[in-house]
């Protein structure tokens, strides 16, 4: 590529053709600060708008400042960064943000951890001028079961817009209005209940202010916490332990499982158990139900339907019953690993410690906002009294253990109680993209092989490209895999599936960039990759750790069917670990 | 004298009937009838001839013989000398200055008419519905020149020379623009009309589209084959339905004609032409923006690079030209660059077609050479100030042009001395504000315009407008101080330099050239409190002056709240406090008693 | 009118409309051509009715005379407009037109050749 030579703030850079004024002033040390604008480079995911002019800089030759984040460079371009002329209107155009911005900082959820508030500080504003003659752009409040949308904290970056559409495909949320009303929000300004929204909580994730946030359940948490008539239980999802360190500062990818554990236990959770245990129960139920399907397409049976796909990720069962509600048959029938916990905690451990399901409360912790929609969904509960009662986030627990003035740092190790903390490996490497097919390559192959495995790592199966394809030789058999991560890649295999075009034998989706590791609910990574990458090796680290890799060696999984459901796939398991999919109307309300 | 019946049309214009053309009339018609010629001689009132600086005007008929500087002392020898003996009055005919030429009719005299017709040539002409009489005034001559005898290069060598600059607002080069968009290469190009007339009283392009739509077909047929592109596509607001309905019967009558469409004229070149609905936002005018409403995606703009030459429609390269650009085209073709690029001034080429609106006695459209002054637009074409006052200023550019004033009248109009005097060409509205008009009300109507029309993608523009309009709006309920003054000049500095695309660029003009221009006006509102235009009402106060009134007590019955008291026959007076500035009282005042102060 | 196939074509498609058009024919019986201008200001200002009442009104008074209509020419402060070119005459153009003045530029004018007030002259200049 041609490389083009130019000069930013006295100092000559070289960049290849192409390159942002933003990037090359990067390249020389410069921060230029910027508001809007956002990149996940190893996620081909980039925002750009160039809409909050935060990032402007002084071209020379041109008339007007020109947005660092969206100009390439030009040769023999000359470029300062901050000159007085810049650093006015910077600040002009950030009291203009502010202006139209509540000042409520005090209680939004996204105090400290603020794009605008750290900007507003880092600008030093210290007044609005003309505030008090200020009108406000002010919207109707959005609740819905996992995401509330606060408008009035819009700031139009358009990063969740970028994040529904471009990446996720979802198209929930898009710009409405116009001037100073415009907002982003469903079409027709409907709730987010009545839009495509899969509440993957990708918006929410990169969401710069809090216009977006998920809905906080840790009050209600408290409460049965408090309450001594209740048996609370907690379960943690594999891609929590990897990212709740971040909270308390520690270095993105740090394993903090003993330490969430001690805070757990003293929260008040009665008993603090894993989901990684239900994703070994997971791949248990999956690895057979994908087993009998091979076999019978194999067998020459038509009404076998490959491939199957997962259907642990609740942004991914939202996506296709709304968009591919004709394949709703296509993926396996087992529950989430949250479900199964939570199905498996109120029948065989309520009945083994003795205690009426009403009063055992079932809380999980979620990297992802849509579990707080998943466990609510009807067909999780039983006589109205939910599998899952509350599921909260990473983001929430971490708020929750500073609530109660406990710091992580200096927590002690501590273990699961059994028998539902215990797991295996392959049930912690749920957590990332690649780690579901993993588990389940691990175990279907010893089940359908008998064999041994002698090689745990499938390294094929990993990465952070957004669709993935890896065929492993099952002793002869060829299964062909597809993993894809991001739900505009799920659709690509799923258009392929829809029309008969799709060679795999199993795909695996998750609806999240990256996996539940990059999950609308874990800490926010503020537009830095790295930090994901770090919580992918994290996890594998944990899995590398493991004695046990293969979800069908965890003797708590081997003792549950002896004593509770026979075998996976048995009748007993299809009636508390298999759900079914429904089709999701296309509703628009008009009038609210 | 001869048989056939005589009549002398007297200009009954604004500029003549100031110089007393009335008296010139009435002269006439008394030596009429002193010779007892009232039925073989008629005399007529006219509107303007267009010749105003030469005026009083009259013209008499069939001989059809100019008389310039007529006093109603030249009647007699007119009737006398021309009427009665067929003597040309030789003194009143008008002199070339070159010359030195007497200039008798009309026709000859026509090169110093002020308007000049290129772009508006055939409207009200041809019957716009029927091809037949476009194509009998020189229609698709030009494509058929083109396709036959010129290389694309050529073609735009001579676009390039004539010197003609775009009319949406930037004045972009246009042959400079076909030039890159044919440089750029590409499976598909697409060439757009921008008809989205967006500026509030512009409608140059409507007309234009509405009385010759094959002037913009040809065109961009002419530029399809420049830049090779099959396709084309008019992107039309969809509030001018009769634009809109006059473009498709004459996209289907070209195409029933074999003018476009397939393999046009048996040359090998094919130029399709479809209609594309704007939902009536101004921001839609901004190529970028209005290529992705286009594209079925939210009418907001790009940054720019890349241009639409580069990445436009469908990503494809794509030339935008406007309406009024467009129906420039065939002419410079047939006439060539020379011709072209002789009209107008040293930068700016041909004639631009301006809209007169607001104070102005003759509203409408006119078309005049680049580089005619203010005052030639306003005085003489314009017929002048509206009843008779004073001119205060002019807007050009629309709402993000800027306001020119007295000083600027003598200025010739072309794209850069609007924009080095603070305001743009912009599509070529022109709205006249006379002494009676607030100027930092205009500057806030023209916000209250902008702020409505934003897109709301970048933050200055979306939010800032908004605080510009909500100072003016503190401003002229007098609730401002002097130092608002400087923070109103920094917001607008401030938002022209950092919004995204042109409307946000250019929407504080109004408020600078204002500011700038009219300094003291906007001092009167935050120091003394008052607006010297009496218009702010929050800024003035009814008052009663005892002098005059003479307690007929029609004040006090008329005011609706009660806020005049006063005995009879005894003077009254006002109560500021619970007057509410109705004005009632001020029109029953018999006495000019009541005034504002 | 058959397809306009090659320049050749368009060439005598305009000879031949020219020849049979409304007061631009050679040596052909001229008739009385009546321009109506019917943009969206003159319609505005009713020019539709003029439009009607004009070509009801000369064909029921015998008149051989020609209405069309166009765009409009700029006038809008003298909305609606009208132009009539009487036979061998130069076009004259008429502001302010409403049913009284129509019906006084038919018995005046277009009968007689008589000016009636409201003529708007040729205030510019053409391109050819």
């Amino acid at each position: 590529m041609e490389t083009i030579t130019l000069t930013i703030d006295n100092k000559k850079v070289d960049v290849p053709r192409g390159t942002t004024i933003l990037k090359a002033a990067r390249q020389l040390g410069i921060d230029i600060p910027t508001l809007c604008y956002m990149e996940l480079h190893d996620m081909n995911i980039e925002n750009r708008p160039a809409g909050c002019r935060i990032c402007v800089t002084e071209v020379q030759g041109r008339r007007n400042l020109a947005p660092a984040c969206a100009t390439k460079c030009e040769d023999g371009m000359v470029v300062k960064t901050h000159t007085t002329r810049v650093l006015n209107a910077r600040r002009t155009v950030m009291e203009f943000i502010l202006s139209d911005h509540p000042k409520d900082c005090l209680i939004c959820p996204k105090s400290g951890n603020c794009e605008l508030q750290s900007m507003a500080h880092k600008l030093g504003i210290r007044e609005i001028p003309g505030a008090e003659i200020a009108a406000m752009s002010t919207y109707r409040k959005d609740t819905s079961p996992s995401i509330i949308r606060d408008l009035d904290k819009c700031i139009m970056c358009r990063r969740c817009e970028m994040m529904c559409n471009d990446v996720q495909t979802v198209g929930a949320l898009s710009a409405v209005n116009r001037g100073f009303m415009a907002a982003v929000a469903p079409a027709f300004e409907q709730n987010l209940e009545h839009s495509p929204c899969t509440y993957c909580g990708q918006c929410v994730a990169v969401c710069p202010t809090g216009a977006l946030t998920e809905v906080d359940h840790t009050p209600e948490v408290l409460r049965v916490l408090a309450d001594p008539t209740k048996t609370v239980v907690v379960q943690t999802a594999p891609a929590v332990r990897a990212a709740l360190g971040e909270e308390f500062g520690m270095k993105p990818g740090t394993l903090v499982t003993g330490k969430m554990v001690t805070a757990l236990r003293a929260l008040g959770f009665d008993y603090v158990f894993d989901t990684d245990f239900a994703a070994d129960l997971t791949i248990m139920e999956e690895g057979t139900e994908l087993l009998d399907r091979l076999n019978r397409y194999l067998k020459g049976d038509k009404t076998a339907r490959l491939p199957i796909l997962t259907s642990c990720c609740p942004g991914w069962v939202n996506f296709f019953e709304y968009y591919f509600p004709d394949l709703k048959e296509v993926p396996s029938t087992a529950k989430s690993p949250q479900q199964m916990f939570g199905a498996i905690a109120k029948s065989y451990f309520a009945e083994k410690i003795k205690v009426n399901r009403k009063d055992l409360v079932v809380v999980s912790i979620m990297p992802c906002l849509a579990k707080k929609y998943e466990c609510q969904r009807d067909e999780f509960s039983v006589d109205g009294n939910r599998d899952v009662d509350f599921s909260i986030s990473t983001r929430e627990l971490a708020a929750f253990i500073k609530q109660a003035n406990l710091d992580l740092n200096n927590l002690e190790e501590g273990e699961f109680d059994a028998p539902l903390g215990e797991s295996t490996g392959a049930g912690v490497i749920f957590g990332t993209t690649g780690g579901v097919i993993e588990a389940a390559v691990r175990t279907a192959y010893e089940i359908h092989t008998g064999k041994k495995l002698d090689r745990i790592d499938f390294t094929e199966l990993r990465g952070l490209e957004g669709v993935r394809q890896a065929a492993i030789d099952f002793d002869g058999l060829e299964v062909r895999i597809g993993i894809a991560h991001g739900l505009g890649n799920a659709r690509k295999l799923l258009n392929d599936v829809r029309e008969g075009k799709s060679q795999f034998h199993a795909i695996e989706v998750m609806a999240c960039p990256g996996g539940c590791i990059g999950g609308g609910g874990q800490p926010l990574h503020h537009g830095n990759s790295e930090i994901i990458k770090a919580r992918a090796a994290a996890i594998y680290e944990e899995d590398r750790k493991k004695p046990l890799r293969k979800s069908h060696e965890n003797p708590f999984i081997i003792k549950l069917y002896e004593e509770f459901l026979g075998k996976p796939n048995s009748e007993k398991a299809h009636h508390l670990l298999h759900t079914k999919y429904f089709e999701k109307k296309k509703k628009i309300i008009v009038k609210q | 004298m001869t048989k056939k019946k005589i009549q002398i049309i007297v200009c009954g214009g604004t500029g003549c009937s100031d110089k007393n053309s009335n008296a010139v009339a009435e002269s006439l018609t008394i030596e009429i009838e002193a010779n007892a010629l009232e039925n073989d001689v008629k005399v007529v009132r006219s509107g303007c001839f267009g010749l105003c600086n030469l005026g009083p005007v009259v013209r008499v008929m069939p001989d059809d013989v100019v008389y310039i500087g007529v006093k109603p002392s030249d009647a007699q020898e007119i009737i006398d000398e021309h009427i009665m003996k067929g003597r040309v009055v030789e003194r009143l005919l008008f002199t070339d200055a070159l010359t030195g030429k007497k200039l008798r009719s009309a026709q000859e005299m026509s090169g110093y008419r002020k308007q000049m017709r290129i772009v508006l040539r055939n409207c009200g002409i041809i019957d716009p519905e029927n091809i037949e009489e476009a194509i009998a005034h020189d229609a698709y001559e030009a494509l058929a020149r083109v396709l036959t005898t010129m290389t694309p290069d050529e073609v735009i060598k001579i676009v390039k020379d004539s010197g003609l600059r775009g009319r949406g607002g930037g004045g972009f080069p246009t042959g400079l623009k076909w030039e890159i968009a044919r440089k750029n290469k590409a499976d598909e190009k697409y060439v757009v009309c921008n008809a989205d007339e967006g500026d509030p009283g512009a409608f140059m392009d409507r007309s234009v589209l509405e009385g010759d739509p094959h002037a913009v077909l040809e065109a961009m047929a002419i530029c399809g084959y420049c830049i090779e592109a099959s396709k084309g596509l008019i992107y039309i607001r969809a509030e001018y339905p009769l634009a809109v309905a006059r473009l498709k019967t004459a996209i289907a009558q070209a195409k029933e004609y074999g003018l476009l469409g397939e393999n046009i004229m048996n040359t090998g070149f094919s130029f399709d032409i479809e209609i594309r609905y704007g939902a009536g936002a101004f921001v839609c005018g901004e190529e970028t923006a209005l290529i992705h409403s286009m594209e079925g995606l939210r009418g907001e703009p790009t940054v720019k690079p890349p241009f639409p030459a580069e990445a436009g429609f469908r990503g494809k390269p794509t030339n935008v030209n406007n309406v009024e650009t467009f129906a420039c085209i065939s002419p410079i073709i047939l006439k060539g660059a020379e011709w072209f690029s002789s009209i107008g001034t040293e930068k700016s080429k041909g004639t631009k077609v301006f809209a007169l609106a607001g104070k102005i006695n003759n509203v409408g459209l006119i078309e005049v050479p680049m580089g005619t002054t203010l005052r030639e637009v306003i005085f003489e074409i314009g017929g002048g100030i509206r009843n008779g006052k004073k001119f205060k200023a002019a807007q050009t550019g629309g709402p993000s042009g800027g306001c020119l004033t007295e000083k600027h009248l003598d200025t010739p109009i072309d794209f850069d001395n609007l924009v080095a005097a603070g305001s743009m060409m912009g599509s070529g509205g022109l709205i006249v504000m006379d002494e009676d008009d607030c100027m930092v009300s205009v500057a806030k109507f023209f916000l209250d315009f902008t702020v409505e029309e934003s897109c709301g993608k970048c933050a200055p523009c979306r939010i800032g407008n908004k605080r510009l309009h909500e100072l003016l709006e503190h401003i002229t309920k007098g609730k401002g101080v002097p130092a608002d003054l400087d923070r109103l000049r920094n917001m607008c500095l401030v938002i022209k330099d950092t919004s995204l695309c042109g409307l946000g660029q250019s929407s504080p003009n109004p408020v600078l050239s204002t500011l700038e221009n009219f300094k003291d006006e906007y001092e009167a509102h935050v120091t003394a409190k008052k607006c010297p235009a009496g218009k702010c009402r929050d800024l003035m106060e009814y008052f009663i002056i005892a002098e005059n009134c003479v307690g007929c007590t029609a004040c006090a019955r008329v005011c609706p709240v009660n806020a005049i008291t006063g005995e009879r026959k005894e003077p009254h007076v006002i109560n500021p406090e619970i007057c509410i500035k109705c004005g009632a009282c001020k029109e029953k005042c018999k006495f000019d008693a009541i005034i504002i102060k | 009118m058959k397809k306009i196939n090659s320049v050749e074509d368009l060439r005598k498609a305009k000879e031949k409309i020219l020849a049979g058009m409304h007061g631009k024919g050679k040596g052909e019986k001229e008739k009385v051509l009546v321009r109506v201008h019917c943009g969206t200001s003159g319609l505005a200002s009713g020019a539709k009715e003029i439009l009607d009442f004009l070509t009801l009104e000369l064909e029921k008074r015998n008149i051989d005379a020609t209405v069309i209509r166009t765009g409009d020419m700029g006038y809008c402060y003298a909305e609606p407009t009208i132009e009539v070119t009487r036979p061998g005459e130069s076009p004259v153009v008429f502001g302010y037109v409403d049913k009284i003045k129509a019906d006084e530029i038919i018995e005046k004018f277009i009968k007689n050749g008589d000016f009636v007030d409201g003529i708007i002259p040729v205030n510019y200049r053409t391109i050819d």
